[in-house]
């Protein structure tokens, strides 16, 4: 084995130690297909019981790695098999029970965040999908660490009309019962099309039927180390700016690769995949906003701001495919408002709006996310919201998503506080013309032609 | 396991001296030491083998930890997997 040179060992200490580069996630699988039951009560007890055997450890692991290895594991989580299967055997009229079931075996395993509470309706309902979402609003202001996700399309099904419309219904129910958190529910809920079954991110982790018993993924960040490393080629022309990300991202993802094979040796499961992400947090120095601003933008949302972010996003999977031996979840760069802080100058500034965020989503992961919107924003402009964003989702062939956050009380010049990793936001003005005409309309959109791709 | 100590901070009298002490008196076998002076700083790569350590990881950890403050430099002690996962392909 080579020996390391001090350069390189310098190296990987200032991106720890200066560019907040950390492992952002070790999300553990579990499957609870095993755990249906017609009494609700012993369905509950099977999924708390389960839970908390087969996490039992990941806390400590998680610590034990972050200790050994000398880099920051900033969170701990679990995705479950997407509940409206498992709770579909249940008599019971909702399945509210089975979200505190999750929260509770969350806590007592110690991780932040438990995602599954979902229902995947890309063509229809089934009996268990329509308890499920009509759960939502009740879990998500009962619980607090239960995310909650529902695939509403996909490029093989189309969009189920019916589900966007009744999602908007859900995302405004889940805003008011948690009215006085700023409505903190809807930034613990996800509306996808073309869904992944591996994501480690909240809030749309979810265990997909495809998943073995349990299984390791992990999210790997650091918009700060590639912020950084591009400070190096100013005025160098654009390839030089593409492979600078790629080169970074290939280091960023081979520390994610160390952690979740050891952490899946260690926990005796398997290692999934690693998902290529840039994920800011609001801290200074970890934002995807400012990236796209060291790449030669004065200001994210300006425009240029899509092709800059197609570049990262395209160098980031170059370099990180070649790193790892597994890659899947939503991989790409993230670009949540609340959660970065140069989205937030952005928004603050006025140069970035929910029109270029659209765009942008085009280009990158995931979607239209945490986006703080006016509290009097009705169901029908969310659900048409949530159809436009689907639809970028089914016609390109990529998984896009909705998370926004319609803050009761408050308007455009008001700031929407949701505390810790997921920040605060400016809230964004949106289009007031009424689209209810088409959201009332209901039914399917056909799923697309694969050809004749213009 | 083989572990990496990063010692940077400003030089003066009895750094490396105070290091390999306490590496000793731990039984961690000294593999390679690669170190420079940069315009007054202290930059140093330490890799040991903690294969008959007397002590695990994170108590060697601690032991830097206070012996960094007694020397007014900053030691990080980390396993050797994260630096050759990210630079020895």
């Amino acid at each position: 084995m080579a020996m390391l040179t001090i350069k390189d060992v310098l190296e990987t200490t200032q991106m720890i130690t200066q560019n907040n580069l950390d492992v952002r996630t070790i999300t553990m699988g579990i499957s609870l297909r095993d755990c249906c039951h017609p009494d609700i009560k012993v369905c509950a007890a099977k999924i708390y019981d389960k839970i908390t055997h087969k996490a039992e450890h990941l806390a400590q692991v998680g610590q034990d790695l972050e200790a050994e290895l000398g880099v920051p594991i900033i969170h701990k989580r679990i995705s479950v098999t997407p509940i409206a299967l498992v709770g579909e055997s249940c008599e019971a009229a909702d399945y509210v029970p089975l979200a505190q079931a999750l929260d509770k075996a969350g806590k007592a395993v110690g991780v932040n965040f438990v995602g599954g509470f979902s229902a995947l309706v890309d063509k229809g309902y089934t009996v268990g999908d329509r308890k499920l979402v009509a759960s939502i609003p009740e879990a998500l202001a009962t619980t607090d660490i239960v995310c909650s996700s529902v695939a509403v399309g996909s490029t093989k099904c189309g969009i189920n009309m019916d589900a966007v419309a009744e999602m908007g219904r859900v995302v405004k129910a889940t805003a008011a019962k948690t009215a006085d958190k700023d409505a903190l529910g809807c930034a613990k809920l996800v509306v996808f099309c073309n869904s992944v079954p591996d994501n480690p991110f909240m809030a749309g982790a979810f265990h997909g039927v495809t998943e073995p018993e349990t299984v390791i993924n992990v999210g790997v960040s650091g918009p700060g180390v590639v912020k950084h490393a591009l400070e190096a080629v100013r005025g160098q022309d654009i390839g030089a700016v593409a492979e600078t990300i790629k080169r970074t991202a290939f280091k960023i993802t081979r520390v994610g690769q160390l952690v979740a094979q050891e952490a899946a040796r260690r926990l005796n499961t398997q290692f999934g995949i690693i998902d290529l992400s840039l994920a800011p947090t609001p801290a200074v120095g970890d934002s995807v906003a400012r990236i796209l601003e060291e790449i030669g933008l004065e200001s994210c949302g300006g425009p240029g701001t899509t092709a800059a972010l197609a570049l990262l996003n395209d160098a980031v999977k170059k370099g990180g495919l070649m790193a790892s031996s597994y890659v899947g979840g939503l991989s790409g760069a993230f670009i949540p408002v609340s959660e970065d802080e140069g989205m937030i100058a952005a928004v603050e500034k006025g140069t970035l709006s929910i029109e270029k965020l659209e765009a942008m989503t085009c280009v990158c992961s995931v979607g239209l996310d945490m986006i703080a919107i006016p509290g009097d924003t009705t169901a029908a402009t969310i659900s048409a919201i949530i159809a436009d964003e689907a639809a970028i989702g089914m016609i390109n062939n990529k998984t896009t998503a909705v998370r926004v956050i319609p803050v009761p009380g408050k308007g455009v010049g008001d700031k929407a506080e949701f505390g810790g990793l997921l920040g605060y936001a400016p809230i964004l003005p949106v289009k007031t013309v009424k689209p209810d005409m088409f959201i009332n309309r209901g039914g399917r959109i056909p799923a697309p032609v694969r050809s004749l791709t213009n | 396991m083989r572990i990496v100590l990063t010692i940077v901070g400003k030089d003066k009298v009895g750094i490396t001296a105070g290091v390999s002490r306490a590496l000793a008196e731990n039984n961690v076998n000294i593999l390679n030491i690669d170190q420079n002076i940069v315009s007054g700083f202290f930059n140093m790569v330490l890799i040991g083998d903690m294969e008959n350590a007397k002590v695990d990881l994170a108590t060697l950890k601690k032991v830097f930890e206070d012996l960094g403050r007694q020397l007014g430099v900053e030691i990080r002690v980390q396993s050797e997997a994260i630096f050759t996962a990210m630079h020895d392909i």
